[in-house]
């Protein structure tokens, strides 16, 4: 569903991320876990289309994605924010912030669209019409992932959807993100600093370090701590306590 | 216990609102000795109101009530904003989350730590000086020289987070309170920085209230550990006895969070009882 082929995207002429080739099946999720300044937001960005890469192939359902995607590719992968806070317009209602997918992709049925994807996330009529300050930060995460559910995508990019929530709130979400996975077949790739979050939802998992996947391991490896690579060691040894 | 540095019972504090009062602390009470004193809990439930209601820097609109509210000798309670302003730094001192928002962006750092000890020691700016740079190095900064120049937005996270330790640490405060200092930090950095903390802390004989959501982190580094629902303290226990808390809101929160050890299909969602709310027996 998700393949990346030495994939390289510069800011500011620098490379960011350096060679990336990755692949992830359709109904999969995959983790992307490494520091701050690793390049693994980057990664998602480019998927999402928000980040051109430099050079390499990006394909998404088995088409390539060209510089600039047409409304129907990119309705193919939709990406969740870490803070659902700063991803929602403060003056919107929940409601204006679901319908704006529905009208920039000319979609019919909005209304059905939008009580699903509410319906979904566990929410009902009652959230629809409050602002974001008005709810609770679970609930915002929440809003941001049945916005990303509307156009119905079968990939979700997940950037640390869960690292600004309590930890009650967090099993609330990847609990959530684990169901919309197995009934709806979504493929998930998600990135987080937080080995035990990634393991917990995604079966594979690609360390990375300066804009390089330094090892690919599996969440039962990683458990068991049988990796390779040095700085997958010293990760998982930042990560215990 | 050894002796106690700070001591704090009933505290409370309240907000007034259009829609009535809203009690923020409701009457927590702990002695903190030479130790690591955690206080977790998730947000909202008081936990950093705690630690600004003992450094006296919550907004004029909070009440604060208090049977005891004592740091060493000094009685905190009904103390005016000079008089905080003596003991802030000088003998407690905080570390906050974010060193970029803690420090001023406009003058270079090792002149706000030289800041605080001329305020506070008054031994004139040479000696301050010399202070800063030592400070510098005793929390493993490699030229102190050049960091001493420069401005904050130079710094990495973690070299902030030390400078702001450095700077709290300058005028030889008894306690220290660190509210999620590490929380911005990559895993690697907050070991560091936990690290120079714990360091310091041990060297100098002093007290730290380690307040935090994370509950791993607590239970690593702390000796004590109080946890906080809905403006109390529902649980206190040995950091290494954690893992055997009773009240069902630490089991809840130790439940649900991943772990790499032990996987589980679907993670416990906390089930609160309105019976949390009321006081601990």
């Amino acid at each position: 569903m998700i393949e990346l082929h030495d994939v390289s995207i510069a800011y500011g002429g620098r490379d960011v991320v350096r060679g990336v080739s990755l692949s992830v099946a359709a109904g999969e999720a995959f983790g992307l876990v490494g520091e701050s300044g690793s390049g693994k937001s980057t990664i998602l960005r480019a998927i999402a289309g928000l980040a051109p890469p430099r050079a390499g192939h990006i394909r998404l359902a088995g088409q390539e994605m060209p510089r600039r995607r047409t409304r129907a590719q990119r309705m193919l992968a939709q990406m969740v924010f870490q803070d659902p806070y700063g991803s929602l317009h403060p003056a919107q209602l929940v409601d204006q912030s679901l319908q704006d997918p529905v009208a920039i992709q000319r979609l019919d049925d909005g209304e059905g669209r939008i009580a699903r994807a509410l319906a979904e996330v566990g929410l009902g009529p009652a959230q629809r019409f409050r602002f974001p300050h008005q709810l609770s930060g679970g609930q915002r995460q929440r809003v941001a992932i049945a916005r990303a559910l509307i156009l119905a995508p079968p990939v979700l990019l997940l950037d640390e959807p869960t690292s600004a929530l309590d930890v009650s709130v967090q099993a609330a979400i990847l609990n959530l993100l684990d169901r919309l996975r197995r009934e709806r077949g979504l493929t998930l790739l998600l990135v987080s600093h937080d080995l035990a979050v990634v393991a917990h939802l995604c079966a594979r998992i690609a360390v990375m370090t300066e804009g390089e996947i330094v090892e690919t391991t599996t969440a039962a490896h990683l458990a068991a701590g049988e990796v390779t690579h040095p700085y997958t060691r010293a990760l998982l040894e930042a990560n215990r306590f | 216990m050894s002796e106690i540095l700070l001591e704090v019972a009933d505290l409370r504090v309240t907000y007034p609102g259009e829609g009535g009062d809203f009690a923020a602390l409701r009457g927590i009470g702990f002695a903190l000795g030479r130790e690591r004193l955690g206080i977790v809990g998730e947000s909202g439930s008081g936990k950093s109101t705690a630690g600004r209601a003992i450094m006296g820097l919550l907004p004029p609109s909070a009440r604060v009530g208090a049977e005891v509210l004592r740091l060493g000798e000094t009685d905190l309670r009904g103390l005016d904003e000079a008089g905080f302003r003596r003991l802030r730094g000088r003998r407690i001192g905080m570390v906050l989350q974010d060193p970029k928002y803690a420090l001023n962006p406009l003058l270079r750092v090792g002149e706000q730590i030289a800041e605080t000890h001329r305020t506070h020691l008054r031994q004139g700016r040479r000696a301050a000086r010399q202070a800063a740079l030592a400070m510098l190095e005793s929390v493993h900064i490699r030229d102190p020289a050049r960091v001493y120049r420069a401005f904050p937005h130079e710094l990495s996270g973690g070299m902030g987070q030390r400078v702001m330790i450095a700077m709290m640490l300058i005028a030889g405060p008894e306690v220290l309170i660190a509210d999620e200092p590490t929380s911005a930090l990559d895993a690697s950095v907050q070991r560091q920085v936990l690290a120079i903390l714990d360091e310091q802390v041990r060297a100098r004989g002093m007290g730290l209230l380690l307040i935090s959501h994370n509950l791993h982190l607590v239970r690593a580094f702390c000796d004590r550990v109080l946890v906080m629902y809905a403006g109390r303290v529902v649980e206190s226990c040995r950091a290494s006895e954690l893992a055997a808390a009773r009240h069902p809101y630490t089991r809840g929160l130790l439940a649900a969070l991943p772990d790499l050890a032990h996987r589980r299909a679907r993670l416990p969602v906390l089930a609160r009882d309105p019976d949390w709310l009321e006081p601990v027996r």
